[in-house]
């Protein structure tokens, strides 16, 4: 895959604030690249610099090995899907999908053609004549989609797309999305706050915290392996239990209080081995309730239910581990036959040092 | 009748009684005596209320009162083109480029015009456009002219300059309040589907500022057409209008009946251009949410 956007010490004041400090990266052909951020943390700045809506303090913006910075938005091989879908409300949805052929050169029927196929890649196939206030949130979307899909731009940029819409629609999307994607074989960036999002459909996924980026990584290692605290508290949930960590040849012993001792390799201390007061991560499916009969693969510990909240597919329970100040939060799957326990009940759970993250 | 009113329903007469009894006093009466008369005739002191056209058929014969009320429709519609063109800008600047926080200050200052009466703001354009005027004696005195401009007063082009001033606010407001309502984001999507500033202005901007437009255009127009002050004082023999021909009928001419049909004539004028507007509107409002 071939280099396609390539940022370099990129910084954007407003006035004193600091928007974006020092962003470096490079984004390839034909990738799915997410911005992940609580809001405020820039993501939408960077996306809007990468359009030329917003102009950068100092650094450069390269798209296809041209540098960006007296080139306007129009005239960039972008094309952009806003929040607000920016649907025109005096156009039809034919005129709207067809609103930046003017300068193409198409014939009229050429440009009919373009349209009706732009409508039916996103499943709009015979909305043409609709007026733009009669559809629903996801058919503006999808029109939005096919308005900028239709130019062929090297880079589509999505500025959260799917934050208006309902939670089922929301995830029909996703799935529509990546797929278009893969059709299309466009790069495409997405700005999100969902995390959830973020980790189902990028190839690469930058979190960033209040103007910088916090991690830059696939999915996999961004949940798995969470580079700092801020970065594994934001991506999912996570258990924090202060311990003590002694350093030795191939990492540390660490005593996690209340489950027990144990030897973790160096890998697992994405912040580099360190020693004495450490905080422990534990994801809450690495760690598991044992019902009666079951035996823990690795190690046990005595805990009370503490709090028990039932999602249907999965059960999340809050339980209490001596010498360990706060509740540890365990999903479990609720499989055939395996009960839900009640609040105050004493149970043993399972965890293996293997999913531990110590910062 | 009264018994099955329930007490929201009394409640909602009892309020509106008075405004509406007001408007039925202050408005239907009046126009209906004045379309009454315009079926009679003036018989030297009297008024013969025999049902006739005669009013009508002397309008429509004699020249005069047809170049009365084309006169009156081209100085409408020439302060309508130019209150709606040289107030598309300003609405424009105050929407686009004043700061949030400065546009109600911009609203105020463009209402200041408002703090003098019409009257005075009349007379205040005769001072300037006189001959011996604020242009004048300025042009005089700077030796681009050596006679001064006769152009500028007592004629149609002073009835014009002085109606587009008065007029500018009613046209600024609404395409003001058009403008304000545009998603911003429109603009950005337009530009980023590879549109120059001017192209976007062109393709969303106005579009969407149409109704505001449209809305100014009436505004202006409508009362322009029987503006009587202005052309009386700023018009001279040539820039009279047909607002002055009703006031000479009624109170000089002592032919109310004549006066009355020509006031008719010149409302259907406007009712039917302003029907082309309202039908312009509803095409540009066709499709908005």
């Amino acid at each position: 895959m071939s280099e396609l956007i390539k940022l370099t010490g990129v910084q954007k004041y407003y006035g004193d604030y600091h928007a974006l400090r020092d962003i470096n990266l490079t984004i390839d052909q034909g990738e799915f690249f997410s911005l992940l951020g609580p809001s405020g943390c820039g993501k939408t700045t960077l996306l809007r610099t990468i359009a030329g809506f917003e102009g950068v303090s100092s650094g450069t913006v390269m798209i296809a090995g041209r540098d960006m910075a007296d080139v306007p938005p129009n005239l960039r091989p972008t094309n952009m899907v806003f929040q607000s879908y920016a649907i025109f409300p005096h156009l039809s949805v034919a005129e709207n999908v067809a609103f930046g052929l003017r300068k193409s050169g198409m014939s009229k029927a050429d440009k009919a053609t373009a349209v009706d196929e732009a409508l039916t890649m996103v499943g709009l196939a015979g909305y043409g004549a609709r007026a733009a206030h009669a559809l629903s949130g996801g058919q503006r979307q999808r029109v939005a989609l096919a308005r900028a899909l239709i130019l062929k731009p090297k880079v589509l940029l999505l500025d959260e797309p799917l934050s208006a819409l309902d939670k089922k629609m929301r995830e029909h999307m996703q799935v529509e999305l990546i797929r278009l994607q893969r059709a299309v074989g466009i790069t495409f960036i997405l700005v999100t706050h969902d995390q959830e999002e973020a980790l189902v459909m990028s190839d690469r996924i930058a979190v960033m915290f209040e103007g910088e980026i916090g991690q830059l990584a696939d999915p996999e290692t961004l949940y798995r392996r969470p580079n700092s605290r801020r970065v594994a508290e934001f991506i999912g949930k996570m258990n924090f239990i202060n311990g003590t960590a002694s350093a030795t040849d191939e990492g540390a012993k660490v005593l996690v209080p209340g489950l027990g001792k144990c030897t973790i390799p160096a890998e697992q201390f994405p912040q580099g081995v360190t020693t004495g007061e450490v905080a422990i991560g534990i994801r809450p499916e690495t760690l598991a309730i044992l019902f009666e009969g079951d035996k823990a693969p690795r190690h046990e510990a005595e805990a009370v239910v503490d709090e028990v909240v039932y999602y249907g597919d999965m059960t999340y329970y809050d339980v209490r581990v001596s010498e360990v100040e706060k509740p540890l939060t365990i999903a479990m799957k609720n499989l055939i036959g395996r009960p839900v326990l009640d609040v105050g009940a004493k149970t043993r759970i399972a965890w293996d040092e293997r999913s531990l993250v110590v910062f | 009748m009264a018994a099955r009113l329930s007490a929201e329903q009394k409640r909602g007469i009892g309020l509106v009684a008075a405004p509406f009894s007001y408007a039925i006093m202050l408005l239907a009466v009046p126009l209906l005596a004045i379309v009454l008369f315009s079926f009679w005739t003036q018989d030297f002191m009297d008024v013969d209320t025999t049902f006739t056209l005669n009013n009508y058929r002397e309008i429509v014969e004699k020249p005069i009162y047809f170049s009365l009320l084309q006169r009156s429709l081209y100085v409408s519609l020439c302060v309508t083109l130019v209150t709606v063109v040289l107030a598309y800008p300003v609405a424009y600047f105050v929407s686009f480029k004043v700061h949030p926080s400065r546009k109600s200050l911009w609203l105020f200052l463009i209402t200041i015009p408002f703090w003098t009466s019409y009257l005075i703001r009349v007379f205040l354009w005769k001072v300037i456009l006189g001959y011996n005027g604020v242009i004048n004696s300025g042009l005089i005195n700077l030796g681009i002219i050596e006679e001064p401009l006769t152009f500028i007063l007592y004629n149609v082009n002073a009835v014009i300059i002085t109606l587009a001033h008065a007029f500018a606010p009613f046209a600024i407001l609404p395409i003001f309040v058009a403008l304000e309502k545009i998603d911003r984001s429109l603009l950005e999507a337009a530009q980023d589907l590879g549109e120059s500033k001017l192209m976007t202005f062109l393709r969303v901007t106005l579009p969407l500022s149409m109704p505001g437009l449209v809305a100014a255009v009436l505004i202006v127009f409508i009362p322009t057409i029987g503006d009587y002050v202005t052309p009386e004082l700023m018009g001279g023999a040539g820039g009279k209008l047909i607002a002055n021909m009703i006031q000479v009928q009624f109170l000089q001419l002592n032919n109310a009946p004549l006066g009355a049909a020509i006031a008719i004539v010149a409302m259907l004028s406007v009712t039917a251009i302003s029907l082309l507007f309202v039908f312009l509107n509803r095409r540009w409002l066709r499709g908005r949410s």
